[in-house]
């Protein structure tokens, strides 16, 4: 019923109209920020964006450890998949590590390590695909988020991304950790998602 | 007591407090919008010229790209409803939860919801909805109505939402810290989230080429909601088609600017379906609502330019009305220039009651200036203004033409009233009894008479 009526409509409101716009059509140029790009490497702009609104790059698992020894997380999980490049590293520190999560205790879990599909230079913006990550919410209950990834799968602009999004039913670009200024305009990070949000760069 | 505009009532009874936040938060708002756009592109002006041509194309093409729409979220496995009106969108809400015998749910900011008043009418029929947004989630704890599109609760400070928490049970003692409040909504709302079976949210644009919808938050409320949910709902306002997905980039680099000065917004979603298999967690079912709303009556009307919204409260942040008068004072889910176009038309049942809030407007032209989709946001409300005066609806604030109109045809009364009037800039007439003058400088300043001195200088210039 509604649909038949919401066409009708439609088409009668427009009917109306004196001449219909076309579309305007743009060059990818047009809409891309040079100056958020730079001109270095995609890796560095990444790097500079993603800091620019809080995330952390890292290199090695070194510095993934240092930063949970440092804020006192001892309790996480590991995407399976991950277990050999990262994960295992993390237990050699002391750290517990569970490859598989059960929701009963999504509050057990303290950091949570997935797959990122690639980023996004311009914008600083990890890319979680929902194909690749081992399970959506260990990539977002945990305090702190880990997304692994390769230097190769950094693409350099929103349009280029836009371009490449595949069959997955859910992708989420994530710029930052989660954020609120809903108070006073104050801004709070770890409202609902990670508090911390860092692209560890295995290559 | 003089018959001021309702605008203006609300303006002169907000209190310092609540004036103080509002205006403090819309300030630095534009501020950030600025810095970003002009630090960012060289042109943003032009990016501005792009986008509203594209939502034009769209809106003059809706009936082939909603169709398109609808095949695209058939073909990734997604149910899709349409609904013409709020009755026909609630009822569809409620029908998909009711079959599926689902009672608890979260909900992520959407104004489309706002509109159809969707969580009273959920909670009647004994489901529970839980706003998930943490402005929203105090505008619900508080029984409050958002005030502005982005930020629900920019005419809130810490202290009442302090005393919010302390009152609804979210904490045992009184703590204003802003941390501390986000921490505490963090705790309670995750528990509520893993609990909950379906998750309603808004959609900001679906591209029609794909089938996507695009879901933008700060916070992640959705990716929260949604993930541990058997069933999604999103709920859609026709007006939300974007023809493919290399558009969103136009709409997605201007909404996080506009709105709050970010290049992107933090979580930028793109949702086309039920969760893929092999995933663990997320929905198993996705359904879209499309709702017309009165969509339909702006299409057809001459201030249809106001569907290209994007809803990212530029035009809010900058308007020296709504930072006085707050958005309550629209009456809407949606205040501020946007609400004053977009409100009378699309409530048109309510116009006569709503025919004031286009007079609410000094025509300053800020809010066109920073609209991202570039609405000449001041010509529609000149045309509303108009509609009104048609329709023959009086508006607080009217003079009677008719003494104008006989001034203005007899020359020499004319010149005797030009001559006559120099002598108010010494009466007080604003405390002159006569009705419609008094409701007319409630709301405006003289300046001083300066009448007559045209002819003056016409006649020395004949004599020279
Ligand atoms: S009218 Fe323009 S500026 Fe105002 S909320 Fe809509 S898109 Fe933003």
């Amino acid at each position: 019923m509604s649909r038949d009526t919401i066409f009708s409509k439609i088409r009668s409101a427009i009917s109306e109209l004196d001449c219909k716009a076309e579309h305007p059509g743009f060059e990818d140029d047009t809409i891309v920020s040079s100056s958020r790009l730079g001109s270095d490497s995609p890796k560095a702009a990444f790097k500079r964006n993603f800091e620019a609104v809080n995330g952390r790059v890292m290199n090695s698992c070194d510095e993934v450890v240092a930063l949970l020894h440092e804020q006192g997380q001892t309790h996480g999980y590991c995407d399976p998949e991950l277990m050999e490049s990262v994960g295992q590293r993390l237990v050699d520190a002391g750290l517990e590590v569970e490859t598989s999560y059960d929701r009963e205790r999504y509050d057990d879990y303290a950091f949570g390590i997935t797959r990122a599909t690639g980023a996004i230079a311009e914008s600083g913006s990890l890319i979680l695909d929902d194909a690749k990550t081992s399970d959506r919410l260990a990539a977002l209950s945990p305090w702190v988020h880990v997304a692994v990834l390769r230097e190769s799968e950094i693409l350099r602009t929103i349009p280029e991304a836009l371009g490449r999004l595949n069959t997955s039913r859910n992708i989420i670009w994530a710029t930052g950790p989660s954020k609120t200024a809903d108070v006073e305009g104050i801004l709070i990070e770890g409202v609902h998602g990670p508090g911390e949000q860092i692209a560890l760069f295995v290559d | 007591m003089v018959n001021r505009q309702p605008i203006d009532v609300y303006a002169h009874d907000i209190g310092e407090e609540k004036q103080a936040s509002v205006l403090s938060g819309s300030a630095s708002s534009t501020e950030k919008r600025l810095s970003a756009l002009f630090n960012d592109y060289d042109d943003p002006n032009a990016l501005r010229k792009l986008a509203g041509g594209i939502k034009d194309h769209t809106l003059h093409h809706l009936d082939r790209y909603l169709e398109q729409t609808e095949a695209s979220l058939k073909r990734n496995g997604g149910h899709v409803h349409f609904a013409d009106t709020a009755d026909d969108a609630r009822e569809a809400v409620l029908s998909i939860l009711k079959e599926r015998e689902l009672t608890r749910l979260t909900k992520s900011k959407s104004m489309a919801s706002e509109e159809i008043h969707l969580n009273d009418y959920l909670t009647e029929q004994g489901i529970e909805v839980l706003e998930s947004d943490l402005g929203e989630f105090i505008i619900q704890l508080d029984g409050d109505t958002p005030s502005h599109i982005v930020r629900p609760i920019i005419h809130k400070n810490r202290r009442e939402i302090a005393r919010s928490f302390q009152r609804g049970g979210i904490a045992t003692d009184y703590n204003d810290d802003p941390e501390t409040i986000t921490r505490r909504a963090r705790v309670h709302l995750r528990e509520k989230y893993m609990q909950a079976e379906a998750v309603i949210t808004g959609g900001n644009f679906i591209s029609a080429e794909s089938g996507r919808v695009v879901l933008v938050t700060n916070e992640g409320n959705s990716r929260f909601g949604m993930a541990p949910s058997r069933v999604h709902i999103a709920l859609v306002g026709i007006e939300k088609l974007v023809p493919t997905d290399r558009d969103l980039a136009v709409f997605l680099n201007l909404l996080g600017r506009s709105a709050t000065g970010q290049q992107l917004t933090v979580y930028t979603e793109f949702i086309s379906g039920p969760k893929d298999e092999g995933q663990p967690s997320g929905p198993e079912e996705m359904h879209v609502v499309l709702m017309n709303n009165g969509r339909t009556d702006v299409l057809a009307s001459n201030c249809r330019e106001i569907l290209r919204c994007i809803r990212c409260s530029a035009c809010q942040n900058v308007c020296p009305v709504y930072r006085q008068a707050s958005g309550h004072a629209y009456r809407s889910p949606y205040g501020g220039p946007v609400g004053a176009v977009l409100s009378p038309i699309l409530f048109g049942d309510k116009f006569p009651e709503l025919a004031d809030l286009p007079k609410a407007s000094s025509l300053c032209g800020a809010c066109n200036e920073v609209c991202p989709v570039d609405i000449p946001i001041p010509d529609l409300l000149l045309r509303l203004r108009d509609k009104a005066k048609r329709e023959h609806i009086p508006q607080p604030g009217d003079l009677p033409m008719a003494p104008f109109a006989t001034l203005a045809t007899s020359p020499a009364i004319w010149r005797t009233a030009m001559t006559m009037s120099k002598a108010m800039n010494h009466l007080p007439i604003h405390v002159a009894p006569v009705r419609p003058l008094q409701d007319w400088l409630g709301q405006r300043t003289l300046p001083d008479w300066h009448g007559g001195d045209f002819r003056k200088w016409l006649k020395s210039r004949r004599e020279n």
